[in-house]
C-alpha cells in the first residue's frame, strides 16, 4: 500500500481541511473531473463547484464539497486551495436549503440590480453542497 | 457636603457601571482569543496563494491583465473598515480622522471637473460618520462583523471589481486598523486594485515551481483569470479579520482602563464616606456629651 501513497492538503484561509497521505485525488477541475494517483506528472489546474473524492491510507473514502479553486500536482504532493471545502458529513443541510431556497427566490424575482451571475453561482454552491451531503 | 447617602449611592452606580466594563472587557478578550486564531489559521492558505500568483504571473503580461495593469487614476474608491459598535477606545474615531484626511488628500490630487472619491464603508461607525458628512458612499455593509464569514469578503469584492471593470473608479484603496497587539493598532493604507505588482512578486528564493513545466488545466492564462479575484477576496478577509481582532484588542483596553478607572473611584468614594461618617459620629457624640454636661451643671 505504501507505494501508492502520496501527500494530499486540502486549504482554505479559514483552515487546513485535510492533511494526509491519500492513494486516490479526484476533483472536480474546470474542464472535466480528473483523477490524481501516485507520480502524477506536474499539473495546475482550475477546480470548478463541485465534489472532491479521497481515499486515504487505510482505503477508506471520503468527500467534499468544494465551491472551486485551484490544485497543484507537484513531485507526489498534491495541494489544493479553495475557498470552502466541507466533508460530506459535515455539511450544514439546513443553511444550504436556505441558500438555494434565496438564490432561487433571487432569480425568479429577476429584479432590477439583482446580480443574476452571482445568484445563480450561489444557488450552483448551495445544490451541490446538498448533493454531496446527501450521499453521505 | 454631599451627605452619605449620596456618596452610597454614587458607590453603588460605579460599582455597576464597573460590572458592565468588566463584563465586557472578558468577552472581548475572548473574542479576541478566537479572532487571533482566525488570523493565524489563514497563513497556509496565504502562503500556498503567494506561490501560485507569483509564480503565475511571469507567464502573463500584466499591462494586459485588467485587474492587474494601472490606468490613469480618474476616481478612487477608498473602503473603510471600522466597526460596529462603539466603546472600544480611539478605534473608530482615530480611523475616520485619518480617512476624513485621506480623503481631504485623495481630492487635491484629483483632476479637475472629476466628482471626488467615493466611499464604501465597512462598520456602522464608519457608515454613520459619513452619511452625516455627505459624502460620496459607493455601498456599505452593516453588521458584518457579528458573524464574520468569507462570504462577506467575497460579496465586498465582487462589488468593487464590478465598478472597476466597469470604469466607475479606477483605483481602490482601503483603510483600516491593523492588529498589532492587543493594546497597540495600526491604521494602514493599502490598495487593492489595480494590484500592486510587489504584492505579486512572492517570496525571494522563486522556489521549486518555476523550474517545473506544468501542465495547465485549462491554460495558465485562465488559471490566473481565475486566480486574481480569489486573491482579492482572501485580501480583503485578512483585512476585515485584521480590523476585527484590532477592535476586540482596543475594547479589551478600554474596558480594562474603564474597569480600573471606576475601582479609584470606589476607592476615593469609600475614604469620603468613611470621613463624612466619622465626622457625622464625632458630631453627634460631641452633642451628646455637650447636652449631658449642660444638665450636670444644670442640676
Amino acid at each position: 500500500m505504501a507505494e501508492k501513497l502520496f501527500r494530499l492538503e486540502i486549504v482554505t484561509p479559514k483552515k487546513v481541511v485535510f492533511s494526509g497521505d491519500v492513494t486516490s485525488f479526484t476533483a472536480p477541475g474546470v474542464v472535466g473531473g480528473f483523477q490524481v494517483l501516485k507520480s502524477h506528472a506536474p499539473l495546475l489546474s482550475n477546480i470548478a463547484i463541485g465534489e472532491v473524492k479521497i481515499i486515504d491510507a487505510a482505503d477508506a473514502e471520503s468527500r467534499y464539497a468544494t465551491s472551486g479553486g485551484f490544485v497543484e500536482v507537484h513531485d507526489n504532493k498534491v495541494v489544493m486551495l479553495a475557498e470552502t471545502a466541507e466533508r460530506s458529513d459535515q455539511i450544514d443541510v439546513t443553511r444550504a436549503e436556505a441558500a438555494r431556497d434565496r438564490a432561487r427566490g433571487r432569480l425568479a424575482e429577476k429584479a432590477a440590480g439583482t446580480d443574476v451571475e452571482r445568484a445563480r453561482l450561489a444557488l450552483h454552491r448551495a445544490i451541490n453542497r446538498l448533493k454531496v451531503a446527501g450521499r453521505g | 457636603m454631599a451627605t452619605l447617602r449620596e456618596i452610597r449611592r454614587r458607590i453603588t452606580g460605579i460599582r455597576n457601571t464597573q460590572k458592565i466594563t468588566k463584563a465586557m472587557q472578558m468577552v472581548a478578550a475572548s473574542k479576541l482569543r478566537r479572532a487571533q486564531g482566525a488570523i493565524v489559521s489563514t497563513r497556509p492558505y496565504a502562503r500556498k496563494m503567494g506561490e501560485l500568483l507569483s509564480h503565475l504571473v511571469t507567464k502573463v503580461d500584466p499591462a494586459l491583465h485588467p485587474l492587474l495593469a494601472s490606468r490613469e487614476v480618474e476616481n478612487v474608491l477608498l473602503i473603510v473598515v471600522t466597526a460596529d459598535r462603539g466603546l472600544c477606545g480611539p478605534f473608530n474615531s482615530n480611523l475616520i480622522k485619518a480617512a476624513a484626511q485621506h480623503l481631504v488628500a485623495l481630492r487635491a490630487g484629483q483632476l479637475e471637473g472629476t466628482t471626488g472619491p467615493l466611499l464604501l464603508t465597512v462598520g456602522k461607525k464608519g457608515a454613520d460618520h459619513f452619511r452625516k458628512q455627505g459624502s460620496r458612499i459607493y455601498a456599505k455593509h452593516v453588521g458584518i462583523f457579528i458573524d464574520l464569514d468569507f462570504s462577506h469578503a467575497r460579496t465586498i469584492v465582487n462589488e468593487i471589481e464590478r465598478g472597476y471593470l466597469a470604469r466607475e473608479f479606477d483605483k481602490v484603496e482601503v483603510i483600516y486598523n491593523e492588529f498589532k497587539s492587543v493594546i497597540q493598532q495600526r491604521i494602514v493604507i493599502e490598495q487593492l486594485l489595480p494590484i500592486p505588482p510587489e504584492e505579486l512578486k512572492g517570496p525571494r528564493d522563486l522556489h521549486a515551481l518555476a523550474q517545473v513545466e506544468h501542465i495547465y488545466e485549462p491554460s495558465s492564462g485562465e488559471i490566473i483569470d481565475a486566480l486574481v479575484p480569489r486573491h482579492l477576496n482572501f485580501q480583503m478577509w485578512r483585512i476585515l479579520l485584521e480590523s476585527n481582532a484590532a477592535e476586540q484588542g482596543a475594547r479589551m483596553t478600554a474596558m480594562d482602563n474603564a474597569s480600573e478607572n471606576a475601582k479609584e473611584l470606589i476607592r476615593d468614594l469609600t475614604l469620603k464616606f468613611n470621613n463624612a461618617r466619622q465626622a457625622a459620629i464625632t458630631k453627634e457624640l460631641l452633642e451628646i456629651v455637650s447636652g449631658a454636661n449642660a444638665l450636670r451643671r444644670a442640676g
